[in-house]
């Protein structure tokens, strides 16, 4: 039988995610004995042509040029899959659509003029379309593992939308909101890290998006009286997530 | 003396210990593990401790665990398939039995843990799982002194006193200036092992203090909770306003049934290599605040956050009644205390109650 073939694409991002691949030394064999990896060149310049089975794409579109590609590679894939905030939610860099990029852009370059970006950040699934979306800044190894896994047995990932708030309690953390007052978003966000940063004493930082039914106003009610004020609040929204639909609406609620 | 004799006899001790800003429920080796000297402060979404100059042993309620933890256990490996010469073999995951003695668990969970077993290995159907941990138990129960602020026990008939289900039975004496701990059995292993500690014969006046403890504690319970009338009146009211004005505030996030000690709920997670050799099915800790947990083809039955929080609170309040024959909640106020945004069962049922009369 043909082994189903991988391409790993990059467009605006920190290439973070796709290291994560790399990073799963111990199972970096069979993956390459399950798979044919026809494009990555984060790990290899040896490059092969398409069609791809399979698309693993890191990265947000931030250029006119970008907008182009993803059409070219959804053209060459038979499944596409995004990884990472910036793939599924335009990542950071979607600050500027709070922002004037223009404004950036002389602020940083002295030529600004030979930049061409876009006004906007936005994730690939506002361009082409998408089988499937796997979120995390930076995605989760294992969870990538469990999605080409699934892929390669012709079965849904186990890979759930509930909130932090699962893992943190099946992992037996005691929760550092209730306990200790600290500010977190484990309870909109999205599954998948483990609960790391409740795990290490700290609030969730939303790194993962909203979760499947995120009630973001009644949370940002409950960490006013935790003492945050409306900077506060616009901002815990306004990260690698700001321009997650659920995150974008409740952090525009909030004064600056 | 009486961990020494639990450890000599082969049982591993969990009981209450401090770990990050909370009493938790795990292995300690012995008294000195126990959160001497400390209390907690709970209130809806919030949860403190705080020093306390009496030295008591167990002057606290309780935190986030309970014995669910470890009977229940989050995340269990179910069996595993190899494919091999053409062929699949099926791999049953064997039970595990450790022995264990809980110490320090309140009348609230050991009816928990009753509740429990009724679900897991009342029916048809016994869990394995389950039925292994919890069959070499030894529980040392704790009369409780010290309700928490959202305790509600003594409306659901499930505290502050231990009635049964207990080996042995420990009430903190600390009138009049000194420090004792009254023992009672409630089983041959319980009496057994009491014999074998260096003990006094307990007096009139003893025991009469330590019914003063839990009659105290009854006293100051932070929560009420009229269960009868919620039963009864839960039945009749899915169309209350005050459903949606409880969703509203609800985050969905699943908490409340995390620490909730009778939530039983898990959801199936297979699991298969890169070379689609092996496959496994684990299951773990679910929620009915998951969207997942109503999944049916088609999409989820109860949508809404307002569907799911009334599924949960009827579930505990009425309908587990019909379906397991007592109520699904022990009054430990583990939901009010734990919940993130503060949200109270017994507010919730108050104020359905209230309004259900002058509409
Ligand atoms: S620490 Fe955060 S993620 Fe964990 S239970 Fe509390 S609110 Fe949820
Ligand atoms: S419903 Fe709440 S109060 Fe009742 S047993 Fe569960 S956690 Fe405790
Ligand atoms: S009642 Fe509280 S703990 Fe339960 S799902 Fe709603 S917000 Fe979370």
């Amino acid at each position: 039988m043909r082994k189903p073939r991988l391409a790993v694409w990059k467009f605006a991002s920190c290439d973070g995610c796709q290291l994560s691949l790399l990073d799963l030394e111990d199972e970096l064999l069979a993956v390459a004995d399950a798979l044919d990896i026809a494009y990555f060149v984060e790990a290899s310049r040896a490059t092969a042509p398409g069609p791809y089975d399979l698309s693993l794409v890191e990265g947000s579109i931030t250029t006119p040029h970008d907008a182009e590609r993803i059409r070219a590679v959804r053209r060459k894939s038979r499944h596409l899959v995004t990884i990472g905030a910036c793939a599924t939610a335009g990542g950071i860099q979607a600050l500027r659509n709070f922002a004037d990029v223009r404004e950036f852009a002389a602020a940083v370059y002295a030529r600004p003029e030979y930049i061409d970006s876009l006004a906007t950040s936005t994730p690939i699934a506002a361009h082409v379309p998408v089988d499937y979306e796997l979120h995390g800044c930076p995605i989760n190894k294992r969870q990538l593992l469990e999605v080409v896994s699934a892929f390669l047995a012709g079965r849904r990932p186990a890979v759930s939308s509930e909130s932090v708030c699962m893992e943190c309690k099946r992992r037996g953390n005691v929760c550092v909101m209730v306990a200790g007052g600290a500010a977190c978003l484990g309870p909109v966000t999205h599954a998948g890290c483990g609960a790391l940063c409740p795990a290490c004493d700290r609030g969730c930082y939303g790194c993962y998006g909203p979760k499947e039914t995120p009630n973001a106003p009644s949370l940002s009610h409950w960490l006013r009286g935790l003492g945050m004020d409306g900077r506060d609040l616009r901002r815990v929204y306004r990260t690698f997530n700001a321009g997650a639909e659920a995150f974008r609406q409740e952090s525009d609620r909030h004064d600056g | 003396m009486l961990l020494d004799g639990l450890r000599d006899a082969g049982y591993g001790l969990i009981g209450p210990m401090r770990r990050d800003g909370a009493i938790v429920f795990d292995e300690i080796d012995g008294v000195a593990d126990l959160p001497r000297g400390w209390t907690d402060e709970q209130e809806g979404g919030r949860y403190r401790l705080r020093e306390r100059s009496d030295g008591a042993f167990f002057g606290f309620a309780h935190g986030p665990e309970s014995l669910k933890r470890h009977l229940h256990v989050p995340h269990q490996e179910l069996w595993r398939a190899e494919r091999r010469d053409g062929g699949l073999d099926i791999v049953q995951v064997a039970p595990e039995a450790p022995r264990r003695a809980f110490i320090g668990a309140r009348a609230c969970d050991i009816h928990a843990v009753a509740i429990q077993d009724r679900v897991l290995t009342g029916g048809a159907y016994a869990d394995p799982h389950y039925a292994a941990r919890r069959r070499d138990v030894f529980i040392v129960a704790v009369n409780c002194g010290e309700p928490g602020g959202t305790c509600f026990c003594a409306s659901m008939d499930a505290g502050p006193r231990a009635t049964g289900g207990f080996d042995i039975a420990l009430t903190e004496l600390m009138d009049g200036g000194r420090h004792d701990l009254l023992l009672e059995p409630g089983s041959e292993a319980g009496r057994a092992l009491l014999a074998t500690l260096p003990a006094r014969e307990a007096s009139e006046a003893d025991r009469k203090a330590a019914a003063a403890v839990t009659d105290t504690a009854n006293r100051k319970m932070g929560r009420r909770l009229d269960a009868a009338r919620a039963r009864e009146m839960l039945s009749r009211v899915p169309e209350h306003p005050r459903w949606e004005e409880v969703a509203d505030r609800c985050l969905s996030c699943g908490n409340c049934t995390q620490v909730c000690p009778t939530c039983f709920c898990t959801t199936e997670v297979d699991s298969s290599d890169l070379a689609v050799s092996t496959a496994s099915r684990a299951r773990q800790w679910d929620s009915c605040f998951t969207l997942d947990f109503s999944m049916l083809h088609g999409g989820p039955v109860r949508h809404s956050t307002r569907a799911r929080y009334r599924q949960w609170m009827t579930h505990k309040l009425a309908t587990w009644h019909e379906q397991f024959g007592t109520a699904g909640c022990v009054g430990c106020g583990r939901c009010i205390t734990w919940c993130p945004v503060g949200i109270d069962i017994t507010e919730e049922t108050a104020a359905m109650t209230a309004r259900e009369e002058t509409p």
